[in-house]
């Protein structure tokens, strides 16, 4: 055995990591459960007990349900896009018949990512603009001047536009994952389906896809998980308005904290964001697990 | 490995049945094999278009006056305004490049370095106890930030970090901590022990077996968690926005609203902002593609 006179404790090391995660990660959330059973001011230094308050006024709230409601529609088609779609297109473009282009496809698909969420909104806003926006001009241009909309302007459209521009941010991401982890697939399994005849299609299915559920799962549970704490996008775009049309919970509580300055009931509603996101990641272990014992 | 071999025997076995009905129709397959390259050359095609306009869109519109984006923003212009990059830089773009340029090259100098520090304790910290410890710091990737917005912004106001660089940089380091420790770990683990052992006996401390020995060795994955954490603290939105305050501090993702708000209406420079404050990400990604990649398929394990 080695003597220890000469080394630092390898705790020494580990020492400057655990305090800041103790003080600006740990803290933060514990305290974040008490405040939601205060109600303060930002500015003022008092805090008042209110008990549960915060959290029965939150369930009455209209504003929460439909940010909840549309952090849901985020998640679902979220889901679709950067789950199925990206999938498919990546199983796509992984295909011996694209080989030639695809490294150049795969650049320009994850040139999105790239960009900050203020210089996407920014853009699409022009695009969204009701007269002289894209969107509309289109529509103008093939003789559906009536479906054009202030589609940033209307409580109908307003969310749905607001999500649209985070799958064509994210797609490129998503995509990325799922190509690298195509890429790993054993090729062998791909020679044996062909001279058994399997076509594309049906390599996709029995070969692809069942391959693949290790990293859907991940990228769904990412997916979803961030659907539920998505903030700049409807911040920039829309604020989250007309009225709270195009809410979710993180614009909410942003909104309750920094513009009606109700401190302890935007804490209420990080809670609300805690336990979305620790659903989500519980289904993950559950649903890992039982993968595993299936295997 | 065992899911593969059942995938193979799986495909095996269909096959063998089905492949009796393929024999007889090897034209009709070859037709559909056509119609399914069309189809996915489409595909591909028309996603190239979506990703590819608004870039080509906002670059075109960035060299206009603001008064053709108004007339006729879908041509090309017809005078090239490259007065409006100078404008922007100018005009408050600079400002916020080079603060978010000192807040990510801080933020990603002491992620990295704090991370390998903590990995390197990690690694020789063994028994249920390191294991714990292990636990409990990376368990800080179940955290999301909105959740702690509130106590955050207190905890800034306290420490008189609010409206400085710190407020930016350390919070930034803390929740990228548990992803860059996972990775940089992963990596140490690798090392193999008779290295530091044999350096022991030659009189280096473990101080110095970690400088000399274990961050050189670790050269790649650091470069891939640094690049990991540019890309965060470049683009990072909701901290920027809320714990900085004066405009002379702002990073580009927080900036650029004050710069738009500016400008009122003055569009071109807008856009030729958006596309200086893209640039560098894209600059990087290029030259750093495998880092990038690597970086973020272990950032993904997030959760």
């Amino acid at each position: 055995m080695m003597t220890r006179s000469n080394r630092y404790s390898p705790l020494i090391f580990v020492v400057p990591a655990a305090a800041l995660t103790v003080v600006f990660v740990y803290y933060p959330l514990i305290l974040n459960f008490v405040y939601s059973f205060y109600e303060f001011s930002a500015i003022s230094p008092g805090k008042v007990y209110v008990g549960w308050e915060n959290f029965k006024e939150l369930i009455q709230d209209e504003a929460v349900r439909i940010s909840l409601i549309n952090n849901l529609k985020y998640a679902a088609i979220s889901v679709f896009f950067q789950v199925i779609c990206s999938f498919i297109i990546a199983a796509i473009l992984e295909d011996r018949f694209f080989r030639k282009i695809a490294p150049l496809l795969r650049v320009l698909y994850f040139v999105p990512v790239l960009l900050s969420v203020t210089i996407v909104a920014f853009v699409f806003q022009f695009f969204y603009d009701p007269i002289t926006g894209l969107f509309n001009q289109i529509l103008a241009g093939i003789g559906l001047e009536h479906l054009r909309q202030p589609w940033l302007g209307s409580s109908d459209t307003a969310i749905y536009a607001v999500i649209a521009i985070s799958q064509w941010q994210s797609m490129g991401y998503t995509a990325l994952l799922f190509i690298v982890s195509i890429q790993t697939i054993s090729k062998d399994l791909y020679e044996a389906s062909s001279l058994d005849g399997a076509s594309k299609i049906q390599q996709f299915i029995h070969v692809t896809l069942p391959q693949s559920k290790e990293i859907l799962l991940v990228v769904f549970i990412v997916t979803v998980a961030q659907s539920f704490t998505v903030f700049g996008e409807p911040y920039i775009l829309t604020g989250g308005g007309p009225g709270y049309s195009s809410s979710v919970l993180a614009t909410y509580l942003y909104e309750s904290a920094f513009n009606q300055d109700r401190m302890g009931y935007a804490s209420a509603i990080a809670v609300v964001v805690f336990a979305m996101t620790m659903t989500v990641l519980a289904v993950q272990l559950r649903m890992s697990k039982t993968g595993r014992q299936s295997r | 490995m065992t899911s593969h071999e059942n995938t193979l025997a799986r495909t095996a076995s269909e096959h063998d049945r089905s492949t009796s009905n393929t024999r007889f129709k090897p034209l009709l397959g070859r037709a559909l094999s056509v119609t399914g390259y069309s189809v996915s050359s489409i595909v591909l095609l028309v996603y190239v278009l979506v990703v590819t306009y608004p870039l080509f869109w906002t670059v075109i519109n960035s060299l206009k006056s603001t008064q053709e984006i108004y007339t006729s923003s879908w041509s090309l212009p017809s005078e090239w305004m490259f007065s409006n990059y100078v404008d922007a830089w100018n005009g408050g773009v600079s400002s916020y490049f080079l603060n978010s340029f000192i807040v990510s090259a801080s933020s990603v100098g002491l992620t990295v370095y704090i991370s390998a520090l903590c990995a390197y304790g990690l690694i020789r910290y063994k028994g249920p106890a390191g294991n714990a410890l292990l636990l409990f710091l990376i368990g800080g990737l179940l955290v999301s930030p909105e959740v702690s917005l509130v106590p955050l912004y207190e905890l800034m106001q306290v420490t008189r970090f609010h409206d400085s660089y710190l407020a930016l940089i350390v919070p930034y380091v803390a929740y990228r901590l548990p992803i860059t420790i996972l990775l940089v770990r992963a990596y140490f683990l690798t090392i193999p022990s008779e290295l530091d052992e044999a350096a022991y006996i030659d009189g280096y401390s473990s101080w110095k077996i970690f400088h000399k020995i274990y961050l050189p060795l670790s050269k790649t994955i650091l470069i891939t968690a640094g690049v990991l954490t540019a890309y965060y603290t470049w683009n990072e939105f909701l901290f920027a926005i809320i714990f900085i305050d004066s405009d002379s501090l702002k990073t580009i993702p927080s900036g650029l609203m004050a710069f738009r708000d500016a400008l009122q209406t003055n569009w071109g420079v807008l856009l030729a902002g958006l596309v200086i404050s893209a640039i560098p990400l894209i600059v990087a990604f290029i030259f750093l593609q495998k880092s990038f990649i690597r970086g973020m398929i272990s950032g993904s394990v997030k959760g």
